[in-house]
């Protein structure tokens, strides 16, 4: 996993709540037994046409969204189905992070394991964010600092923004996760040992 | 010793070892696998030289991608058919047990593990799909998992997790006769919004919850995920005992004896404290139909179609104006009466066999309304076949309905069962998305009972008036 520490980018604005998975990646596209070619249908019903064209209302496709890598969001980002396909294909199109005020638990846990950063921001601060991007036309950057747990833009804006340790240190590292629990051998043996012969903690609940 | 909620006992007894930072090891008892979110994870084991450390607590299902038509048939999708063979591939190389389309057992995958006995209280159960809530109806941890942690679970057999918050849901009261288990999540879920339970895990209790089957508690908690919550669970009684009893992978004999024993004191303790509570009173809730693009735009049958105006915030009112649109509804339209093209049962939400007979009840001898095209899609084969032994096949096909095999289907469409643009279905399934059930498509959720009614009148009707 690519470690994420610091990251500069231009922000692409999509300013709708509870944007569900089935919008990030629609479910024709789950077929593909890959972790790649996700990026070409990232919000597909939205992005394109019925005619395939795209669609030039879409906040994505407006030219000052082009080469965006921090998506800006409405809250309860990420909810519904657990498909990781949406994380793979936010990343494949280039996406670094996504600032929203929140995420759904599932989809939170998808984007550590990818190295996307996701900053939750409080209400105050998703609000003066889009304004800011909006007052740009979309010609708007901010600066995400994983270590100093800030975003900033060079007109003032600042806002520090909470992170569980684990998940900042995993991001920061670009750790393999399933590395670091195999280094855990021992005690999943122990604990296994006990389960299987009946001798294990959940015999005394 | 403190007080325990059900969670924390759970919980409590599966930690492996806390680690840095935070989260916890947590050993899973029971790993259930699909073709969507698994293929990734089968491959990540091959490029790292790994193997699934407990193949035999790893159960595998072809739901989501597979056609409903004849079996007997080569699926036609060659995209579909790559995918479910991947499946197939990867059980055989890494020695897991495979339910696939020839087995009488394939199914939903959280409809065949209850129904197999697989899912039973006290375990951690995950599966890299949301709707692995499901389980938790039996005094399960059961919650869905993304695909990197379906690759951690087959290698390690245990899952870094941070320990969720809880939260207390009680139904107060009996829900009133016409009100399903449907009705009741539906009615929470439109009260405390999608993102109202995120971070926590849901008990149900109350005298509503305690009432119903275990295929009602389990629409219950399979739709824990739509109200954002990681799990919800049920603390087993008699009711989940007595379901358990003589299924194929249950306890049997002595063993079950012990078992339930062991099961009865999994429950939240007197004096437990969750970090959340909300209670609903069951008595109050009327049948729910969706109106809007998720299971939070809910109302009651008896209600209008909502005004924007009426939302507090911009953020609101831009999102109901956008589901209006979607939906094509005015503000101030009846929801009874409002007319549909097609009606939809199936899917883990409902479509077990409680769920069948209850639609079925409501067909017998009529037609579906002209126009309408309806699908009966069993959660299971094992579903489809108790369904066909008591002749509700027979009672579906007479009243114009489809019958078909079991899948995911139009649940979420990635089969050929879709809708077109434009169309108006009456669903059982679990969520309301733009595009969900084929794009364009506008979906609204409601009970079996009530997509049935819907289909034979043509409209959504309120059951309780259904004579
Ligand atoms: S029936 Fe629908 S919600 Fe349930 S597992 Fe299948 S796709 Fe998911």
């Amino acid at each position: 996993m690519r470690p994420f520490v610091r990251h500069a980018g231009r922000v692409a604005a999509l300013p709708r709540v509870n944007v569900d998975t089935d919008q990030i990646v629609p479910k024709q596209f789950l077929k593909r037994i890959e972790r790649t070619g996700f990026a070409p249908v990232l919000f597909h019903d939205w992005r394109y046409r019925a005619d395939g064209s795209p669609d030039p209302t879409f906040e994505l496709n407006q030219p000052a969204a082009a080469g965006a890598s921090i998506l800006l969001a409405g809250a309860n980002f990420g909810c519904g189905s657990s498909r990781e396909h949406a994380v793979w294909a936010l990343r494949e199109y280039g996406f670094r992070l996504v600032i929203a005020e929140s995420f759904a638990d599932i989809f939170y846990a998808n984007c550590c394991q990818n190295g996307l950063l996701a900053v939750r921001l409080v209400t105050g601060e998703i609000r003066e964010l889009f304004a800011r991007h909006a007052r740009a036309a979309g010609h708007y950057d901010v600066v995400v600092d994983l270590e100093a747990q800030t975003v900033v833009d060079d007109a003032g804006f600042r806002a520090a923004f909470s992170i569980a340790p684990y998940h900042r240190e995993m991001l920061l590292s670009g750790l393999d996760e399933i590395g670091r629990t195999l280094l855990e051998e021992d005690r999943i043996g122990a604990y296994e040992r006990d389960r299987d012969e009946g001798r294990g903690k959940g015999e005394g609940w | 010793m403190t007080p325990r909620t059900l969670f924390a006992k759970i919980w409590d007894a599966h930690v492996v070892h806390p680690l840095p930072d935070g989260p916890e090891l947590l050993y899973v008892d029971l790993h259930l696998v699909h073709e969507v979110t698994s293929p990734q994870a089968f491959e990540g084991l091959r490029l790292a030289g790994r193997r699934v450390r407990r193949p035999e607590l790893t159960v595998a299902t072809a739901d989501h991608n597979v056609p409903t038509g004849d079996r007997a048939l080569p699926i036609a999708d060659a995209l579909a058919a790559r995918q479910v063979g991947a499946l197939a591939a990867n059980a055989r190389e890494f020695g897991i047990e495979l339910f696939d389309l020839a087995s009488p057992h394939q199914g939903i995958v959280h409809v065949i593990g209850p129904e197999l006995g697989l899912t039973q209280p006290g375990m951690v159960i995950v599966c890299g799909d949301s709707h692995t809530s499901t389980h938790g109806a039996f005094g399960a941890l059961a919650f869905g998992i993304g695909t990197s942690e379906v690759e951690h679970v087959l290698a390690t057999q245990c899952l870094v997790v941070m320990r969720p918050k809880t939260m207390e849901v009680r139904f107060e009261g009996a829900a009133a006769s016409g009100v399903t288990a449907k009705d009741l999540i539906l009615a929470l879920i439109g009260r405390i919004g999608t993102a109202g339970a995120t971070g926590h895990v849901i008990e149900y209790t109350g005298e509503a919850i305690r009432r119903l089957s275990m295929e009602g508690r389990m629409t219950v908690c399979n739709m824990s995920i739509e109200a954002g919550a990681r799990a919800g669970m049920i603390a087993p009684d008699d009711t989940t005992f007595t379901y358990l009893a003589g299924r194929p992978r249950a306890p049997e004999g002595e063993r079950l004896t012990r078992a339930v024993a062991r099961w009865r004191r999994l429950k939240s303790d007197d004096g437990a404290t969750y970090d959340a509570r909300v209670a609903v009173d069951a008595a109050s809730v009327a049948p729910q139909v969706t109106w809007g693009t998720n299971p939070g735009m809910v109302a009651d049958i008896t209600a209008r179609v909502p005004d924007p105006a009426g939302f507090a915030s911009a953020a609101e009112r831009q999102a109901v104006e956008r589901a209006l649109a979607y939906m094509d509804l005015r503000p101030g339209t009846p929801l009874e009466g409002l007319p549909i093209d097609r009606v939809f049962l199936g899917s883990c939400t409902n479509a077990r066999i409680e769920d069948l007979r209850s639609a079925a009840g409501v067909v017998r001898g009529r037609r579906v309304a002209a126009g309408v095209r309806a699908l009966v899609v069993p959660g299971s084969q094992q579903v489809k076949a108790q369904a066909e032994a008591e002749g509700l096949d027979r009672v579906f096909r007479q009243a114009g309905f489809e019958w078909r095999n079991s899948g995911c289907s139009m649940c979420l469409g990635m089969n050929p069962d879709i809708l077109a643009s434009g169309e108006r279905c009456a669903a059982t399934s679990n969520r309301n998305f733009e595009g969900r059930q084929g794009r364009g498509g506008r979906t609204h959720l409601m009970s079996p009972a009530m997509a049935a009614a819907a289909g034979i009148a043509g409209h959504l009707v309120d059951i309780r008036t259904w004579a």
